[in-house]
């Protein structure tokens, strides 16, 4: 088997006196879709900042791609193809739609001269595209800021897969979006880790879809990595069953 | 008649008007030169408080610096500058012929430009990391600690200032220096109407939403900072230069580091025609240099409780500026509509 | 650096600028509480700050005038800053508090602005001082004076530090400021008169200022553009000493007083304004490189 392409490796985290994450690890292979829940406070998005780079770690290493990235800033990180969306959404808001998305093509390769070309130059068939994939063709001009929370979540995401990432940390994809629409996103995220080939890891709330979604699933709870497996032995794990109960 | 064609009607006019004006106004020949430099200033700081959300009160540095550099280059090219200075300008030793004073301005004013825009470099790179108002507080202390270190170096005079070298007799600088501030200002305004048309022009714009989804998307974000910052302090440096000569003299605190008027200036026109917009810093120049042409003299005395009521009136009741307001109003007249985003969108498809 | 040298061959120097720093620092920190309070509680950074203390010390010298003692400054100076900046609240700065920072921080400039030319006006373009009635303490065989005005403004930085630590945890007034400054919606909710406790802190930090000045004038000198200065310096003891913490306010404001003092003697009287704008930067990048090292860059 490859190397994984997201490794983290016994990371631990503390603001003051409190232990966020407690030597957690955490494998993705390329490809896979991978699940990360647990109960509110446990730790769940402090990982996710870990990983991309939003706070130094206390201990432990994060490999992404073959490459230490443990501290590296977020800029570097996310140019190496690791991209996080966020849980309160953020979109430029004062921009349309679709300059939302031109800004947020890839220019990892090219240098500063490449931003001195026309805004319109590259990518505008692209963005239409992803934006008619995430449903929201039709706004294309308007005013980001002037979307609902649940449209600016999706433009969020479409500009997450417009810049091409080899992996893509969604935090709390459905949170906000309409319960009709969810059996939707859930069909695209499951296209974009199809036809798009990126790696997904997602934080969920919702049992029901990240079940449907994820091809694997840690549980986090008081900061530590309580249980891992396939969505079935997670369904079935007692510690997961407690934790979830005992939170409640 | 849509947008576009009232914009280019509106530069059409423009550029008729200032390159008329030396024989329409030949009495207000000075004035023209000095609006067409504070539309550079407004311009110039709108690229980064308007365009990218990082509001200046330091700009005048690079005014400054720019003021300073292109005098000293147009003295040091024919005189040793210590002496020059000690001199304070009343020496009968240092005269100027044509093509000396010609030579130096065409070396000092691009040397203004490049001196500013470096400074831009180095304090950019230390200071264009902090955020918000700390970004705003550093510069004023920049702007004044600035003044306060010109008036204590003796080669450039220290507190007596420094008198920029006296042209000819024979020569017109009056229409020399007018057609140096409308050209300086036609570049301006045409470099960065190319720059917001571009995807950097996107990029700040990003910085200005949301720098931090900027970062997280993987923008080079200190880079694109610096590198508008730089832009601003170029134009502005020749500008300073510019002006420094129209001025013929350079008091480090009153002229060349002048924060407290100057340096505001810049924001309050930015922001009465409309931060982040491309024509609102012209219009929020004209209508400032107007009114200020117009009253300033009667207001002896209470300039600065008038400058300080007009920025609370601004700021509080109009932030939005004129171009904003205009916007707001009218958006299908003054904003673009979509199907002229589509074919803008469309023409780069293709 | 002749005067280093001077320094090193009396040291006895050094305890006089240290000294005199010290209490100079104290009257910092009494300007920086308001500070910290407006910018803590309303989110504004007061560029008027300066004005404050010198409009307090003008409120001194009209005292003077009518031939009262100087020392009735200090309370008359508090009381008029305090109606002033109550006025000012309800007049402009209500109008701000929701704002964008940037609109704060200008708004507020222009209030400054406007206070300089007025106090021009009205006072005169002299630098101004008054004489407190104190007279001189010698320490160390008269090798080093003391004057008494300064060790009374030291002693009160830290009786107002902690009068007002006392109030803001003891009386209704305080508890509901502090209560606005953590979060203003619920403290609306349960039925806080926001607007009054902004307009209060607001006053609070003018009569602040005003006593700051007060002892100012008696303690050096002022001038209608002199305040400018005393707004940096706040700006930094705050900024080092961070928001909400009173000891690390008269901690920084003294540290400051003194660096300032052996940076004047070093440096030339003439680079000292140099010198606080110029650690002012070196505060925020110091700051900046801080919140780097933590990959706190981010908000």
């Amino acid at each position: 088997m490859d190397k994984p392409l997201l490794d983290v490796r016994n990371i631990s985290k503390a603001f003051g006196g409190v232990i966020a994450n407690k030597n957690v690890s955490l494998k993705v292979e390329k490809g896979q879709i991978a699940g990360l829940i647990g109960p509110n406070g446990s730790g769940k998005t402090t990982m996710f900042n870990s990983i991309v780079g939003y706070h130094p770690i206390d201990a432990g290493e994060i490999w992404f791609n073959g490459r230490e990235i443990s501290r590296l800033r977020v800029g570097a990180i996310a140019r190496m193809g690791l991209l996080r969306t966020f849980q309160q959404t953020r979109i430029y808001g004062k921009m349309t739609c679709m300059e939302n998305m031109l800004i947020s093509l890839p220019d990892r390769s090219s240098g500063f001269a490449s931003l001195l070309r026309s805004r319109h130059s590259a990518g505008v068939r692209r963005a239409k595209e992803l934006l008619d994939f995430v449903g929201l063709y039709s706004k294309r001009y308007l005013y980001a800021g002037d979307l609902s929370f649940g449209q600016q979540k999706l433009l969020e995401f479409a500009m997450a897969l417009i810049n091409e990432p080899e992996m893509l940390l969604l935090d709390e994809p459905t949170a906000g979006i309409n319960p009709t629409l969810i059996n939707g996103l859930i069909d695209r995220l499951k296209r974009a880790n199809k036809e798009l080939g990126i790696t997904l890891l997602v934080i969920e709330h919702n049992m029901r879809v990240i079940m449907n979604l994820a091809d694997h699933i840690y549980c986090l709870a008081h900061g530590e990595m309580l249980a891992e497996g396939s969505p079935e032995d997670i369904r079935n794990d007692p510690r997961v069953i407690d934790a979830y109960l005992g939170a409640h | 008649m849509n947008r576009t064609t009232y914009h280019y009607l509106a530069i059409a006019v423009l550029a008729l008007l200032g390159v008329a004006a030396p024989y329409l106004f030949p009495a207000y020949l000075s004035q023209f030169s000095k609006l067409w430099l504070f539309i550079v200033l407004a311009l110039t700081w709108d690229l980064t408080g308007g365009q990218m959300g990082y509001n200046s009160f330091g700009n005048v540095v690079f005014f400054g610096v720019g003021m300073y550099a292109a005098a000293a280059v147009q003295v040091a090219l024919y005189y040793p500058l210590a002496a020059y200075t000690a001199a304070k300008g009343g020496g009968t030793e240092f005269i100027f012929n044509t093509s000396q004073f010609l030579t130096g301005l065409a070396a000092g004013l691009p040397a203004a430009g490049v001196l500013a825009a470096l400074t831009a470099v180095a304090l950019g790179l230390i200071i264009l990391g902090m955020r918000g108002h700390y970004f705003a507080i550093a510069t004023l202390g920049l702007a004044i600690a600035a003044g306060e270190l010109a008036s204590g170096w003796d080669l450039i005079g220290a507190g007596s200032g420094m008198v920029t070298p006296t042209p000819p007799d024979s020569l017109d600088t009056t229409t020399l220096f007018y057609y140096l501030s409308f050209a300086l200002a036609a570049l301006t305004f045409v470099f960065l109407a190319w720059l917001y048309s571009t995807r950097y022009g996107l990029a700040i714009n990003a910085i200005r939403d949301d720098e931090d989804k900027a970062e997280a998307m993987g923008h080079h974000t200190i880079r694109n900072k610096v590198i508008a910052w730089t832009i601003a302090a170029f134009f502005l440096g020749m500008a300073g230069g510019i002006f420094g000569n129209l001025s013929k003299f350079i008091d480090p605190i009153d002229v060349a580091f002048n924060g407290a008027e100057i340096g505001v200036w810049m924001i309050l026109m930015a922001i009465l025609g409309g931060k982040g917009t491309l024509w609102g810093p012209v219009i929020g120049a004209s209508v400032f240099y107007v009114m200020k042409e117009l009253f300033w003299t009667y207001l002896l005395g209470w300039q600065r409780v008038a400058l300080g009521l007009l920025i609370i009136l601004i700021v509080v009741f109009f932030p939005q500026g004129i171009v904003g307001w205009l916007k707001e109003r009218w958006p299908s007249r003054f904003g673009p509509t979509a199907a002229e985003m589509e074919a803008a969108d469309a023409k780069g498809e293709a | 650096m002749d005067n280093l040298n001077l320094l090193i061959a009396a040291p006895i120097l050094n305890v006089q600028l240290l000294l005199d720093g010290l209490m100079i620092g104290a009257i910092f920190a009494l300007a920086a509480f308001g500070m910290a309070l407006v910018w803590g509680v309303m989110n504004i950074i007061n560029v008027a700050q300066g004005e404050f203390v010198i409009l307090g010390g003008y409120m001194t010298l009209l005292l003077v005038k009518y031939g009262l003692p100087p020392l009735l400054g200090i309370p008359f100076a508090a009381i008029t800053l305090f109606v002033l900046g109550w006025l000012l609240y309800r007049l402009i700065i209500w109008r701000i508090v929701d704002a964008d920072m940037f609109i704060s921080l200008l708004a507020t400039f222009g209030v400054s602005i406007m206070m300089q030319q007025l106090m021009n006006e009205i006072f005169g373009s002299d630098v101004r001082t008054a004489e407190s009635g104190l007279g001189m303490s010698y320490l160390f065989n008269n090798m080093v004076t003391v004057s008494q005005i300064k060790v009374l403004a030291f002693i009160l930085a830290f009786v107002i530090g902690l009068a007002l630590w006392l109030f803001l945890k003891r009386s209704r007034l305080g508890q509901a400021i502090r209560a606005t400054s953590q979060n203003p919606r619920a403290a609306r909710i349960l039925g806080i008169d926001t607007g009054r406790v902004y307009a209060a802190t607001y006053a609070i930090n003018a009569a602040l200022c005003g006593a700051a000045g007060a002892l100012v004038v008696m303690a050096w000198s002022i001038h209608p553009y002199a305040g400018l200065p005393y707004t940096v310096r706040s700006f930094m003891i705050v900024i080092m000493a961070g928001l909400g913490n009173l000891g690390g306010v008269i901690a920084a404001g003294l540290g400051l007083g003194a660096a300032e003092q052996f940076a004047g003697f070093l440096l030339g009287a003439e680079y000292q304004l140099a010198f606080v704008f110029l650690l002012l930067v070196a505060v925020l990048v110091w700051r900046q490189i801080n919140l780097a090292r933590k990959r706190q860059y981010l908000k």
